[in-house]
Order: structure tokens, then sequence, then C-alpha cells
């Protein structure tokens, strides 16, 4: 079984985020990095697809060059290949030219089976791209999943659970499928020494897109549909009250004001 | 028209709430910027009942796709088949609920049109012919506003809450066109085994009211305090990360970064610290309550109104308060 796994390089949610602002994009340099949280599910439920199914992982990410750190660290935890997309005209892409990267890249890699991804990205957090990424490729769309209970690669079956709204909805596809994936469907775990020692000599592939085929006027800010047009801190909340007094006062007062809202029926 | 503003009527297996028709409020303010009018599109086994209360919610016409493969909700069919009445009649604009399934229509939807959508929109207007849409960035540290430039029809979804619902009419009525669009279950790839319904049956998404707890609880049992307000208040339990890692609560419950991100009327905070990455699923609520011991704490720069002190001697208090003042 071929599977793929989505990574993709974030700032860091404790740096502080530097932007691009004519671009509106973010400006990624010099800024601390890491994976993406979700995505760190999503290579765990690879590492244990690829270990309980037997198979082949492949990580691809899509972004500069500096975002080989995620992947190499995908090598020290022992996936097969890796594919850093990268090229200037893919700046500036938003969710649907991303997916179309993507894709071209899951493509190259060749008759994959599953492809995971995170929930949602901790920058953009748009939540998206792995819906789109199924339409773009034609594979079973198999979002918010909060359990894989069984894979059957020759008879092309997957069966999962997904998490969502007031409940828990078993969901039977065919493969080929892509998978995004929530917290709490694992316990990703930590690469070695030895495993980060061999990862740093490997030399990590870079796919431009030359190398994908893909329309250089879909993809970028050039071909991005959506646009980033202003970027504001908001107003901080209203200073708000601290209420003093005995306990027994702070209670009532706070019972009152909340009563004189209106919501509490 | 070409310009219409569309809005998803978001449905489970024909099950309606009020909150199914939540944009309709939002889509007419949009509708009259562009000179157009308010459509509701909705796709199921049966529409009848869903368009009467659409038109009822100020839809003046109403667009379905009706058939049996639609029965349940099944992203995949539902997506394709508004796929199918976007591009035929090519509104300005599509609106859906930042739900889990608002979000997957919408997104499976602009990828087979072709185009990027924008997410989770808590501010919608129109401005030079389009619509700007604002939404949080960076766990609510920005706010960015996007224009979806190139993409027609415009994809949007709007988080629950963020806009008020529009008013019932009942004697209002939308013309209700249907289309037929042709799709067999084996043009799918996805089927729906079962649904297990959650037995605590939470929806952060959808409370007005919600009660949060944190570290500073100790223990599970304070979670129980805490359900206990929750019911007092019709509200639903929310938590910290470090409560749901502490194994107190389960995952579904926890709102932030990495959990859900709600909006209700009234959020009350107990022993929650207020990192940055919680108060990115929480901040945009519009009253915060924050009960905590450590008058530093950073939950308290975020709150509307704040207690200083131990949850296990407030929390008891502000219980016996509401039992009285609510007749409960
Ligand atoms: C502040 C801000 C606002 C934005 N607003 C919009 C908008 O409204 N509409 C829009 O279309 N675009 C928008 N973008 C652009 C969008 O964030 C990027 O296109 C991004 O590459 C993909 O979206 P995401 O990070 O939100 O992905 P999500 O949909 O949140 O990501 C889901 C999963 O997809 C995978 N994935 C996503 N990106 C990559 C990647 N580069 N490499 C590998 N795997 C990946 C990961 O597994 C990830 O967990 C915005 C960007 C920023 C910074
Ligand atoms: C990538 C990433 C993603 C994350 N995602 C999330 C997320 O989605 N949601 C989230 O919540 N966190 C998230 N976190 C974790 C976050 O950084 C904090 O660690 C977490 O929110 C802390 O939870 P807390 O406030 O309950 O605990 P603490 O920070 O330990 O705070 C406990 C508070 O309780 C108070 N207290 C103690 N005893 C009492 C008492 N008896 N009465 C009243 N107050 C009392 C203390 O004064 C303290 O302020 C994430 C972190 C990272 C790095």
């Amino acid at each position: 079984m071929k599977i793929a796994v989505c990574l993709k390089q974030v700032p860091d949610t404790e740096a502080e985020i530097k932007w691009d602002i004519p671009k509106g994009t973010l400006s990624r340099d010099g800024m601390d990095s890491i994976t993406n949280p979700f995505d760190e599910f999503a290579l765990e439920e690879a590492l244990l697809t690829k270990e309980n199914y037997d198979g082949e992982i492949v990580a691809i990410s899509m972004g500069p060059e500096g975002a080989a750190d995620v992947l190499r660290n995908a090598l020290a935890l022992t996936v097969d290949e890796v594919a850093l997309c990268t090229d200037d005209a893919f700046a500036g892409s938003d969710t649907y030219s991303t997916a179309y990267v993507l894709a071209a890249a899951i493509k190259k890699a060749g008759d994959v089976d599953v492809v995971f991804t995170g929930k949602q990205s901790t920058d953009g957090n748009s939540g998206v791209v792995a819906a789109e990424l199924a339409a773009v490729l034609g594979f079973a769309p198999l979002t918010y999943v909060s359990k894989v209970r069984s894979i059957d690669a020759a008879g092309k079956k997957i069966v999962v659970e997904r998490a969502i709204e007031g409940g828990t909805e078993v969901i039977e596809a065919k493969l080929p499928a892509v998978v995004s994936v929530i917290k709490g469907i694992n316990e990703p775990r930590l690469p070695n020494l030895m495993g980060i020692r061999k990862a740093s000599k490997i030399e990590i592939p870079k796919w431009s897109a030359g190398d994908l085929g893909v329309d250089a006027g879909k993809v970028g800010a050039a071909g991005a549909s959506t646009k980033v047009v202003e970027i504001a801190v908001p107003p901080p909340r209203g200073a708000g009250e601290i209420l003093k007094g005995e306990i027994e006062e702070i209670a009532n007062t706070i019972t009152d004001k909340l009563i004189d809202l209106k919501v509490i029926k | 028209m070409a310009n219409d503003v569309w809005v998803y009527i978001e449905h489970k297996d024909g099950d309606i709430t009020p909150m199914s028709f939540e944009l309709l409020g939002i889509g007419k303010q949009l509708a009259d910027g562009f000179g157009s009018s308010v459509c509701a599109f909705v796709i199921g086994d049966k529409v009848d009942d869903l368009a009467k209360e659409a038109g009822a919610f100020g839809a003046t016409k109403v667009y379905a796709v009706e058939g049996d493969v639609f029965k349940g909700f099944r992203g995949e069919a539902y997506a394709k088949a508004a796929a199918f009445l976007l591009e035929k009649y090519k509104p300005e604009i599509a609106l859906f609920r930042a739900t889990s399934m608002g979000t997957d229509v919408a997104a499976a939807a602009a990828a087979q049109l072709g185009f990027g959508l924008c997410t989770d929109a808590i501010g919608l207007a129109v401005d030079g012919g389009k619509v700007k849409m604002t939404r949080a960035a960076f766990g609510g540290n920005y706010s960015v506003s996007v224009v979806n430039e190139k993409a027609a029809p415009q994809i949007a979804t709007v988080r629950p809450k963020a806009f008020a619902m529009g008013e019932k009419d009942a004697s209002k009525s939308a013309e209700v066109v249907k289309e037929s669009f042709a799709l067999a279950d084996a043009d799918l790839a996805t089927k729906v085994v079962e649904f297990i319904k959650s037995a605590t049956a939470v929806n952060l998404v959808e409370a007005d009211i919600i009660v949060s707890g944190g570290r500073g609880l100790g223990t599970d049992a304070g979670f129980a305090m805490l359900k206990e307000l929750a019911d007092l208040l019709g509200g639903a339990v929310g938590a910290s990360r470090a409560a749901v890692d502490s194994e107190w609560i389960p995952y579904e419950h926890q709102v932030g970064q990495t959990g859900k991100t709600v909006k209700p009327k009234i959020y009350i905070a107990c022993g929650i610290s207020g990192a940055i990455q919680h108060l990115a699923g929480m901040r945009t609520s519009d009253c915060i309550v924050a009960i905590n011991k450590d008058p530093d704490a950073p939950i308290f720069k975020a709150a509307s109104f704040g207690i200083v002190g131990d949850y296990k001697e407030i929390v008891p208090k502000i219980i016996e308060k509401f039992k009285g003042k609510l007749n409960k």
C-alpha cells in the first residue's frame, strides 16, 4: 500500500508573526517554525498504517526551502520518501492552489491509496485543504477522522469514524481516499537521536512547478482566487470589570448581570 | 439573477433547527448591498419542508436538488449537487455555515469549480462589488480581510452565531425551483454505515452558554459542578487542553486552537489561565466571565467580568443564586 502524508510548516504559536503587508502574506524568514500540530497526528497515523498494513510512506510539503525541516523530522521517524514542493511560483497560494499543487505531487508519487492530512493548520486556519484535495484528485473525502477502523488495501476499502457535531459517523469508503485527522486519534511518537542523525544527512528532493507539470497560472499569488487585502490587530476586548466584595455579594451581582443579558431561559 | 446571494440550508436527514436558516439574515443584508435577492439552496431526499421554512425566514427563491441518494447527510453527494447548482446559476456569493457539514460541502464544491474559498467569516460586507470577508488568524491575534477576487461564485463559510438570525414570518413563502441532478450510489466513494449519537451530545459550536473548566479544577469532580451550572443555564460544558490531557473530560469538549472555536453569548471560564491557544477558541464570545484564584491570570484581560477566588467556593454560590432567581 502506498501512503501519503501532507505536512505543513507553520510559525510557532509563541513566535512573533511577521507580515508582508503589501502582499497580504506571511514573511516566513527568520520566524521560529514547527510542524503544524494536527499534522503530527496525520504523520503518526501514516506510520501506524504502515506498521499495521504494510506499505510505504511518502511525506509531502509545499513551502519555501526552509520547510524541508518538517520533512527531515518525518524522515527521522522513518518515512520512506519525502518531497518538498517549492517554487517561487507557489508563493501566495490560496487553499485551492495549495490543494492543486499537493494533488499534483501525490499523482507524481504514484498510485497512492490513502492520503493523511491534519484537520487544519494553525496559521491559515482554513480547515479545507483535505476536502479540496479529495475533490481535485477524485478520491473519497474523509474529514475529521477520529479513528481508522480498518483498511483493506487489496479490496480497496477503508472504514473510519468521523467526529462531527452531535456524535460519531462511521463511514465505509472506496480507496483511494483522503483522510484528515483530528487531535486524539493517536499519540504521536518522537524521533530518536539515531533517526535524527540519519535524517540530517539525507538530501530532500525538491519538486518545482515544472517537475509537477502544474499550470503556473493556477498557482501562487497569480493563480489564487482569494486575496488577503487587510491585516489588522483586532481592538482589545473592552476592559473587563473585576467584581469585588464578599462571595455572597459577587454571586448576587454576576447572576444579575448574566440574567440581564436575556440569554438564559 | 446573476448577482443574487445564496444561502445553503444545512440539515441532517431533514432534521432542521432554526439555526439552519441562520444565514438568511446576513444574506439579506448582502443582497441589499448588491441590489439583488437572497435565495436559499437545499439538497436532500425530501426538501419541501425545508424550502417552506426557508421562505418564512426570508428567502425569495429556493433552489433544490432532490433524490434518494441524498438521504442522510453525505458530504460527497451534497457537494456534487451544490457545485452543479452554483455552476448553473452562478450567483454572486454562496454562504455556508462553518460547521463540519457546511465546511465539507463548501470546500469540495469550490474545488470542483476550481476556486479557493473564504472560511469562518465573522464579518461580511459588500465592498467594491465584491464581498469583503473578515476572519481571525493566528489564534485571533490578527484579523484579516479576504476578498475572493476571481471566483464565480464567491464562496464563504460563516462562523455560527456571528450574525443575528433573520426574523421568521410564516406568511412569507418562496418560489421553489427544483433541478434534477442525476447521481447514483455507484458514482460515490463513501457510504455512511451508522451514526453513533454522543451520550453527552456536546454541541459546543451551537451552544449559547458554555461553562468551561481548566487545570485549576484540580479533579474530574470539578466538572460535575460545572455541569450542574451548565444544565441549570441550558448550556454546554467546555474545557481547556490541560483538563482534557488530565483525562477529566473527553477531547470533544476542548476549546482552543487544537479544539473547537466557539462564539457563545456567555462563556464562563473556571480555573483556566487564558493561554493564547485557549483564547484562540473563545475570545470572540459575547460575554466572558473568568473565575480564577490568581489575580494576574491572563484570562482576566479577555474577561467582561472577572472574579478572583476559588471556584469551589464561587461556583456553588452562583448555582444557588441562579436557582433562586430562575425559580429552578
Ligand atoms: C492569514 C491568512 C488568511 C488566509 N485566508 C485564506 C482564505 O480565506 N482563503 C484561502 O483560500 N486561502 C487563505 N489563505 C491561504 C491559505 O492559508 C494557504 O493557501 C495555505 O497554503 C493552505 O491553507 P491552510 O493552511 O489554511 O490549510 P488547512 O486547510 O487548514 O490545512 C489542512 C491540512 O492540509 C495540509 N496542508 C495545508 N497546506 C499545506 C502545505 N503547504 N503543505 C503540505 N500540506 C499542507 C496539512 O495536512 C493541513 O493540516 C490565508 C492565509 C493566511 C496566512
Ligand atoms: C500547539 C498547541 C496547541 C494548543 N491548543 C490548545 C487548545 O486547543 N486549547 C487549550 O485550552 N489549550 C491549548 N494549548 C495549551 C495551552 O498552551 C495551555 O497549556 C492550556 O490552555 C492551559 O490550560 P489551563 O488554563 O486549564 O491550565 P493552567 O495554565 O495550568 O491554568 C490553571 C489556572 O487555574 C487557576 N486555578 C488553580 N486552582 C484554582 C481554583 N481552585 N479556583 C480557581 N482558579 C484556580 C490557576 O490560577 C491557573 O490560572 C495548546 C498548546 C500548544 C503548544
